[in-house]
C-alpha cells in the first residue's frame, strides 16, 4: 500500500497536524515503507480467530458510582496555556 | 560506594556506615561530572533529593528494624512517569513546560511509601517512541560502553543513566521493547512485568495495551528489589490487575533444577549475529548445567509480531496523544486565529517526526475502510501470536533467546530509515501483545575495534511469573560474571 501526497494530506487533517509540502513529501515515502511492512498481516490466516483486545482478557473493572478524588482544578489549571477564572481560554469559535 | 549492590548499600545505610545524603551526595556528584558526555538525564532534582535524604536518615536514626528496603536508596525515573512538582517531558518538546500536577503511582509507592530518594528525570525517545533514544527533543542519549553508540531506546536514558552507574538502578518502561532491548545494549538486567502488574497511572501513555512500566538495574537481585516496590494492585488504574505481588527477593536462591527452557526455533534464524547467537548458545550451556532441561519449541506467528504492532501501537498512540491540543496543557503555538489551526500548529510544532510519523499511521489504519483490513485482522493476529506462547508454556516454564539482534548500533545509523529501526524491536514486540514478562539478563561481549559492546540474552515466562524469571537470572548470574562488568571510562 503505498500514500500519494493527498492521501498524507487528508490523514494529516484527521489527525490535526500541520505539515509543509517537504514533510508531505518525506512522510508520504516513510509512510508507504511501513504501510508495506504491516501488509504481511494481510497474507495472515485469521478465519474464526477472535481479535484481542486486552492481553490478559480482563474485561473493564467497575467502581461505586462516588466521588474519590478532590476538586484541584486550581493545581490542574496552573500548567494550562492560558486560564481565565477557571476557564480554559481558546481562539474565539463563534 | 556506585559499585555496591542495592542489597550492600541498604544493609550499608541500615548499619549506618554509610548515610543516604552521603550516598545521594555520591550520586548527585557522579551525574555532574559524567552525565555531560551520556546526556542521560533530562532534569536532575539535588535539592529535592537531598531532601529525600535527609528524611531517610532521620527515619533510620528513628531504628532500622522496620525501614523498607529501599529506604535511603537514590533512583532516577524514566521521564514518563509523572512526578509531582516536577518537569515531566516525556522526552518531548510538547511537555517541556509540564510541570506534573501529580505523581504516578509508581513513583509514589518508591519514594513516598518505600522511602527511595529521586536523583532525577532521565532522556528517552519522544513519548517512548523509538529504539535508539534519537528522537528525544532534549538529544540522543549515548551509550557508556561506547559513546559514539546508541543506548538503545526509548528508555536509552535510565540504561545509561545505570551503566555509568550515575543511579543504582532506574524505573523503565516497555511497550515493545523499551526496557530490554536498551538492557541488552548497555549490558544490564531489565525486567519488563506482566502487563497490569505495575500500575500505568501517572504513566503517560503510549499505547495503552502494550504499557508496562518496570526496572532496569545492574543484577536481577537489584531489580526483584525495585520491582516489588513498583509493583501491585491500583484502583486508579483500570488494567491494574488485583492479584498480591509475590516475594521476588524470597524465592531468588532457589535452586534451578528440573526448570524446563524452550529455546524458540523462531528466534535463531540468520537474522541473528553469529557472536550474539555464541554468547546465547553459552549461556543455554551454563542454565543446563544449573539444572535446567532444554528443549527447542516453535512460536509459528513469530515474524507476524512486528507488523501486528506498528499497527496496534501506532493506532493507540493516535487516539492517547490526541489529547495534546494546546488548550489544557503542554506546547501552545502562538497567533492562531481559530480553534483549528490552534490544534493543529500546536501538535505540529510539539510533536517530533517519529510521533507525528505514528499518529499518521494509527489514524490510518484506524480511518473508515482501513480499520477491517488493518487494525481488526491486526488484533486477531495478536490473538495468534499470544497461542503461540499459551501452547509453548504446556511445554515449558519458560523461554530462552536472544533480545536483539546485534550489539549497540550506531549514532544516525538508523535515523533515516523508520522501518530498519522498527526491526530492532523483532525479538521483543510479541512479549508485549502477548502480556507475558520478559526480562534481559547480560550474558557476553563482543569486541568492536577497541571497544567492548554487551549481548543480552532475553527470559520470557508466562503471566505473572516475575519472580520464576528473576529467580532463574539470579542463579545464571551467581554461575557467570557479565552483570559485574562496567564500562572503564566511567569509573
Amino acid at each position: 500500500m503505498s500514500l500519494g501526497l493527498e492521501q498524507v494530506h487528508q490523514i494529516a487533517t484527521l489527525a490535526r497536524l500541520e505539515l509543509t509540502d517537504e514533510q508531505t513529501e518525506r512522510y508520504s515515502g516513510q509512510l508507504s515503507a511501513i504501510l508495506e511492512l504491516v501488509d504481511e498481516l494481510r497474507a495472515a490466516d485469521t478465519t474464526g480467530v477472535e481479535a484481542m483486545n486486552h492481553p490478559l482478557g480482563m474485561t473493564q473493572r467497575l467502581r461505586p458510582d462516588t466521588a474519590t478524588e478532590p476538586n484541584r482544578r486550581d493545581a490542574f489549571q496552573e500548567v494550562a496555556p492560558a486560564v481565565d477564572n477557571g476557564l480554559y481560554l481558546v481562539p474565539k469559535v463563534i | 560506594m556506585h559499585e555496591l549492590s542495592i542489597r550492600e548499600m541498604s544493609e550499608a545505610l541500615r548499619d549506618r556506615r554509610i548515610s543516604s545524603r552521603e550516598l545521594t551526595q555520591h550520586f548527585l556528584d557522579r551525574i555532574a561530572h559524567f552525565d555531560a558526555r551520556l546526556n542521560s538525564f533530562i532534569t536532575v532534582t539535588p535539592e529535592r533529593a537531598l531532601q529525600q535524604a535527609d528524611a531517610a536518615d532521620a527515619r533510620l536514626a528513628q531504628g532500622a528494624d522496620t525501614a523498607p528496603p529501599l529506604l535511603g536508596i537514590p533512583l532516577a525515573e524514566k521521564d514518563i512517569f509523572c512526578t509531582e512538582g516536577v518537569r515531566t517531558s516525556c522526552g518531548s518538546k510538547m511537555l517541556d513546560n509540564f510541570i506534573a500536577p501529580y505523581s504516578a503511582t509508581a513513583v509514589r509507592k518508591l519514594h513516598d511509601e518505600a522511602g527511595a530518594v529521586l536523583l532525577g528525570k532521565c532522556n528517552m525517545d519522544e513519548f517512548a517512541m523509538g529504539s535508539s533514544n534519537e528522537t528525544s527533543f532534549y538529544g540522543p542519549v549515548k551509550n557508556p560502553w561506547d559513546e559514539t553508540r546508541v543506548p538503545g531506546g526509548s528508555s536509552g536514558g535510565s540504561a545509561a543513566a545505570v551503566a555509568a552507574s550515575l543511579a543504582p538502578a532506574a524505573t523503565a518502561t516497555d511497550t515493545g521493547g523499551s526496557i530490554r532491548q536498551p538492557a541488552a545494549l548497555t549490558g544490564l538486567t531489565g525486567i519488563k512485568p506482566t502487563y497490569g502488574r505495575v500500575s500505568r497511572y501517572g504513566m503517560i501513555a503510549f499505547a495503552s495495551s502494550l504499557d508496562q512500566g518496570g526496572v532496569l538495574a545492574h543484577s536481577a537481585e537489584d531489580a526483584a528489589y525495585v520491582l516489588q516496590a513498583m509493583a501491585g494492585f491500583d484502583p486508579r488504574d483500570s488494567t491494574s490487575v488485583d492479584r498480591p505481588v509475590e516475594d521476588y527477593t524470597a524465592t531468588l536462591n532457589a535452586p534451578l533444577k528440573g526448570l524446563r527452557i524452550g529455546l524458540p526455533g523462531e528466534y535463531f534464524t540468520d537474522g541473528l549475529d553469529a557472536k550474539v547467537r555464541v554468547a546465547i548458545d553459552a549461556a543455554t550451556e551454563v542454565f543446563r548445567q544449573l539444572g535446567a532441561e532444554v528443549r527447542p519449541v516453535s512460536l509459528p506467528h513469530a515474524a507476524l509480531a512486528v507488523p501486528t504492532y506498528y499497527v496496534v501501537a501506532p493506532a493507540e498512540a493516535s487516539s492517547n496523544l490526541s489529547r495534546y491540543d494546546g488548550v489544557r496543557y503542554g506546547h501552545r503555538t502562538e497567533g492562531a486565529t481559530s480553534l483549528e489551526e490552534l490544534y493543529r500548529k500546536s501538535r505540529a510544532e510539539g510533536f517530533g517526526a517519529e510521533v507525528q510519523r505514528r499518529i499518521m499511521v494509527g489514524t490510518y489504519v484506524l480511518s473508515h475502510g482501513y480499520y477491517d483490513a488493518y487494525y481488526r485482522q491486526a488484533q486477531k493476529v495478536r490473538r495468534l501470536i499470544a497461542q503461540d506462547f499459551d501452547a509453548a508454556f504446556q511445554q515449558v516454564d519458560m523461554l530462552l533467546g536472544p533480545t536483539t539482534t546485534d550489539i549497540a548500533f550506531k549514532l544516525g545509523e538508523k535515523t533515516a530509515d523508520p522501518v530498519s529501526m522498527y526491526l530492532n524491536d523483532v525479538y521483543t514486540i510479541a512479549a508485549n501483545l502477548a502480556g507475558i514478562p520478559a526480562m534481559n539478563l547480560p550474558c557476553g561481549f563482543k569486541t568492536v575495534g577497541d571497544a567492548e559492546l554487551p549481548i543480552g540474552l532475553q527470559l520470557m515466562g508466562s503471566a505473572f511469573t516475575e519472580a520464576r524469571l528473576l529467580n532463574a537470572a539470579h542463579q545464571y548470574q551467581q554461575a557467570t560474571g557479565w552483570h559485574q562488568r562496567r564500562p572503564v571510562n566511567f569509573e
